[in-house]
């Protein structure tokens, strides 16, 4: 069942105030994928991860989940079944409570409160955070207010998972958690990061996109081990597969 | 700054006072609610003189305010920030009214003096029975009950999103402001030649979050109404406690309960 | 300066609440109708902008003082007058439930006075005026100015009637005008310059957005909006006139009148209706300065046949043992209560 499950085709975009943004990026992402999508700052990753959801429309080239269009009337349709994380968890979280705020989303799509409730709490379940479900949502400390954030998608029961910048501002141990959560996740992923350890550990295959294109497209591991091509895009080798700072000697991934 | 700390403080403290479960947290917020303006109304309903009819109302805070376990410290220092305005307008009283009023055999006070501790008593009433309800209801209920009272829901959406985002906000006022501060000369406040770039910095960055919880309400499916859950059903108790009250306040509100009890020990002195 | 709980009488609080609600409901079915949902977010979140931006300390030159924004102007033209209102109208309903500032039966009143004026009257009149020949860093200084100042000298004066009507203090009508005008003045100045300023940075930072909230409004025609402008004030002045009357003469046929006026206004959508109806029949049992008929009923009283302010030893101490014993009772209630409560918690343990 390898059907070809978003595909993207010489998507352009510009924004009102002139600036180049996307620049007629191809791909395709297979069902079950999880695709690391890489690049400096303002390269277009947010832009792109934008018009996955139909928060942008495209100005040229267009996009497909599944066999449905991203356009405006399919909207609600491509809305249930791409989940996007934002990066700043405080924007996702719009709600007072953790409950409310999963909730949101399934009774927008008017199902019965005992149905909205059973995702409610299995979503919450699944990121570990289910005790903290009447909790108001600005008292959340960052790593709980990310798994809010990723359980409010979850409850829409989505078949792809579009995140941006999912580990930003997390300490480590959260950082760890929110890893080995996504690790579990059968979905069809699409990871925006700068962290490049995290898209290494998380992700099979890495897109690099530079001032609205597609550099390159391939294995997570060869792309993030290819020093010159990592820093020709304004990028780094991953820390783990730097050598180390006190003796110099290249770890073995 | 430190205003802004404290009333996030103060937000903090009211939310967490809300979580609690006693007898009065449970009951129903909509009847909650209704006492609350019951009261209100039978306070403010007294005549400026009439400061003894008034006595019995202290039962309402001091029992809910024991029963639901909330402490007093913080109510009462909300209650010293908010009176001095109460008192700045009631002191006005004992200047313009001289008339004498109570006449003991040892003591007598004006009109204006009576109408002003009975201005201060209700002042005192008002703002605990609003504190009381909100520490003992929560925001999140408070909307419930607007929804029941039918308030549109794009108000009470509205009215949430602003409550959610006052201390994403304070947060980032106040870092602005800190770090103005730290480049700023020793003058205390921000200076007239940065209010239009600070606050317009501010303003366009809190219009960019507007933009970005839009898109997140709308990858969930908003389309410009407002669902909320279902709401708790009323019970006999909360019935109860609304008619127990109100019956109270009635009472109170048409027989001046403390004349009545110095009359009767006066007379058994006598 | 918002207005007390403690200073106001009923009547006056139920009558700014119907005039309010009729407004809210106004507006509430204008942004609806306005298709554009992203209003709501951008409404909700510039609230709690507004909420926190209050807290900026502005100090202003050469006094050594500092101002606050007040924000009703600013939520106008930003979000145009029919959602600024509803901002401002949920900033206030926070700030009463969470802070005491004002208090929730003078809801009604504060609504009124810090949104109503610069809502529907300074931004349309006023400011929209000044700018209806385009937009120039002048034009909006004196527009942000002239319509924050009269917005401010409107609400401040609308307090004194509020304060007055209600007749809890003795402050008399030309003192308190005296007081609160001049004060209002200074405040109105601070908050035009402030408004002027951000107005002007973000019109030279991104024009559209501050042309773009008063498109949407031109288009809505002025007469309406005139219309409803003096629909309200009709509505207000009634409503003080009614509640004046009340105070006035306190027996049942002005009550009935007003509770008829009162509904008459109020052609809001179902839920508000009724709420305020419920409302309105609960203060019409609890008629406000009734105390002659009281003195009637109250039998228990010891021989009290003059009428208030009387001075009668009697009443007065027994008025004052009684209270004295009442408020004994009440703490020792709540002692007792903890006390319990206490104990259980104890015995839980």
């Amino acid at each position: 069942m390898s059907h070809h499950i978003i595909q993207v085709n010489n998507l352009k975009y510009s924004y009102p105030g002139g600036r180049q943004a996307l620049n007629g990026v191809n791909f395709q992402i297979l069902h079950g994928e999880s695709v690391g999508i890489v690049g400096a700052n303002g390269a277009g990753k947010s832009t792109l991860l934008m018009h996955l959801v139909g928060v942008l429309f495209p100005d040229e080239g267009e996009i497909a989940v599944g066999e449905v269009p991203v356009i405006k009337k399919t909207l609600p349709l491509i809305r249930q079944s791409v989940g996007m994380v934002f990066q700043d968890p405080d924007d996702q979280l719009f709600m007072t409570t953790v409950y409310d705020d999963v909730a949101f989303g399934p009774r927008n799509y008017k199902l019965p409160e005992e149905e909205v409730e059973k995702r409610v709490r299995s979503a919450l379940e699944t990121v570990g955070i289910l005790h903290l479900m009447d909790r108001l949502s600005y008292k959340l400390s960052g790593g709980e207010k990310r798994a809010a954030a990723i359980a409010t998608v979850l409850a829409m029961k989505p078949d792809i998972l579009v995140m941006d910048e999912p580990s930003s501002s997390l300490d480590p141990k959260s950082r760890r958690r929110l890893i080995s959560l996504l690790r579990c996740f059968t979905h069809t992923k699409i990871i925006a990061s700068h962290d490049l350890d995290m898209v290494l550990e998380l992700c099979e295959r890495t897109i690099i996109i530079q001032d609205g294109k597609v550099i390159i497209d391939g294995p997570t591991g060869e792309i993030l081990a290819n020093e010159e091509l990592m820093e020709k895009c304004g990028l780094e080798m991953p820390l783990c597969l730097q050598g180390c700072p006190v003796c110099g000697t290249k770890k073995a991934k | 700054m430190s205003n802004m700390m404290t009333s996030l403080y103060n937000i903090r403290i009211l939310d967490e006072l809300a979580e609690k479960r006693t007898v009065i947290h449970n009951i129903h917020p909509l009847m909650k609610v209704l006492t609350t303006c019951l009261y209100l109304i039978v306070i403010v309903s007294f005549n400026k003189y009439e400061l003894s009819g008034l006595l019995p109302l202290v039962f309402y805070p001091i029992i809910v305010i024991a029963l639901a376990d909330l402490p007093l410290v913080p109510l009462l220092k909300r209650m010293l920030i908010v009176l001095p305005l109460i008192i700045g307008i009631g002191l006005f009283n004992p200047l313009f009214d001289r008339s004498p009023m109570v006449v003991l055999p040892w003591i007598q006070l004006s009109g204006g003096w009576i109408s002003f501790l009975a201005i201060l008593l209700k002042g005192v009433l008002t703002i605990l029975a609003a504190l009381v309800l909100i520490a003992t209801t929560g925001m999140t209920r408070i909307a419930a009950v607007l929804g029941m009272l039918r308030v549109p829901r794009i108000f009470i959406l509205q009215l949430l999103l602003t409550y959610r985002y006052i201390s994403v906000l304070i947060e980032e006022v106040g870092r602005t402001v800190r770090a103005y501060a730290l480049r700023s000369r020793r003058e205390k406040g921000v200076s007239f030649s940065d209010w239009g770039s600070l606050t317009g910095h501010l303003l366009l960055r809190t219009m960019e979050r507007a933009q970005r919880v839009y898109h997140s309400m709308c990858c969930r499916g908003f389309a410009g109404e407002y669902h909320a859950g279902n709401t708790s059903k009323i019970r006999i108790e909360d019935i109860l406690y609304f008619t127990g009250w109100g019956l109270y306040f009635v009472l109170v509100r048409f027989f001046n309960i403390p004349t009545a009890i110095g009359s009767l020990i006066t007379g058994v002195v006598k | 300066m918002h207005m007390a709980d403690a200073l106001i009488s009923p009547v006056v609080g139920g009558a700014m609440w119907a005039v309010t609600a009729g407004v809210a409901a106004y507006s509430v079915k204008k942004v609806q109708n306005d298709l554009d949902e992203q209003k709501i977010p951008l409404m909700g979140v510039m609230g709690a902008f507004v909420f926190a931006a209050q807290m900026i300390n502005f100090s202003i030159p050469a006094t050594g003082s500092s101002g606050h924004l007040g924000g009703g102007l600013i939520l106008a033209i930003l979000l145009g007058p029919y959602a600024g209102f509803l901002t401002m109208a949920s900033i206030l309903t926070i700030q009463a439930l969470f802070f005491a500032d004002g208090g929730l039966l003078a809801l009604g009143c504060n609504i009124f006075n810090l949104g109503f004026y610069s809502c529907f009257i300074a931004y349309p009149l006023i400011y929209k005026l000044i700018m209806r020949k385009g937009y120039s860093m002048g034009r909006i200084f004196t527009g942000a100015m002239l319509a924050a100042i009269i917005g401010l000298q409107l609400g401040a004066f609308s307090v004194v009637l509020e304060t007055l009507f209600s007749g809890k203090t003795e402050l008399p009508f030309s003192t308190f005008i005296l007081l609160m005008q001049p004060i209002h003045l200074a405040i109105g100045v601070v908050e035009g310059l402030v408004t002027a300023a951000v107005i002007g940075f973000v019109w030279q930072a991104r024009p559209e957005i501050i042309e773009k909230a008063a498109l949407g409004e031109v288009l809505g025609r002025i007469s309406i909006k005139k219309v409803l402008a003096g629909l309200a004030i009709v509505a207000m002045i009634t409503g003080g006139i009614f509640s004046w009357f009340a105070s006035a003469n306190p027996d049942g046929l002005e009550w009935s009148m007003f509770n008829t006026s009162g509904k008459e206004e109020l052609e809001a959508p179902g839920g508000i209706h009724q709420t305020l109806t419920a409302i309105q029949e609960k203060m019409a049992f609890l008629p406000d300065y009734s105390f002659k008929n009281q003195q009637e009923t109250n039998t228990n009283a010891v021989e009290t046949k003059g009428t208030w302010p009387a001075v009668d030893a009697g009443t007065s101490v027994s008025g004052l043992v009684g209270g004295v014993m009442t408020l004994m009772l009440a703490g020792m209630t709540g002692f007792c209560i903890y006390m319990i409560k206490r104990r259980h918690k104890i015995s839980d343990v």
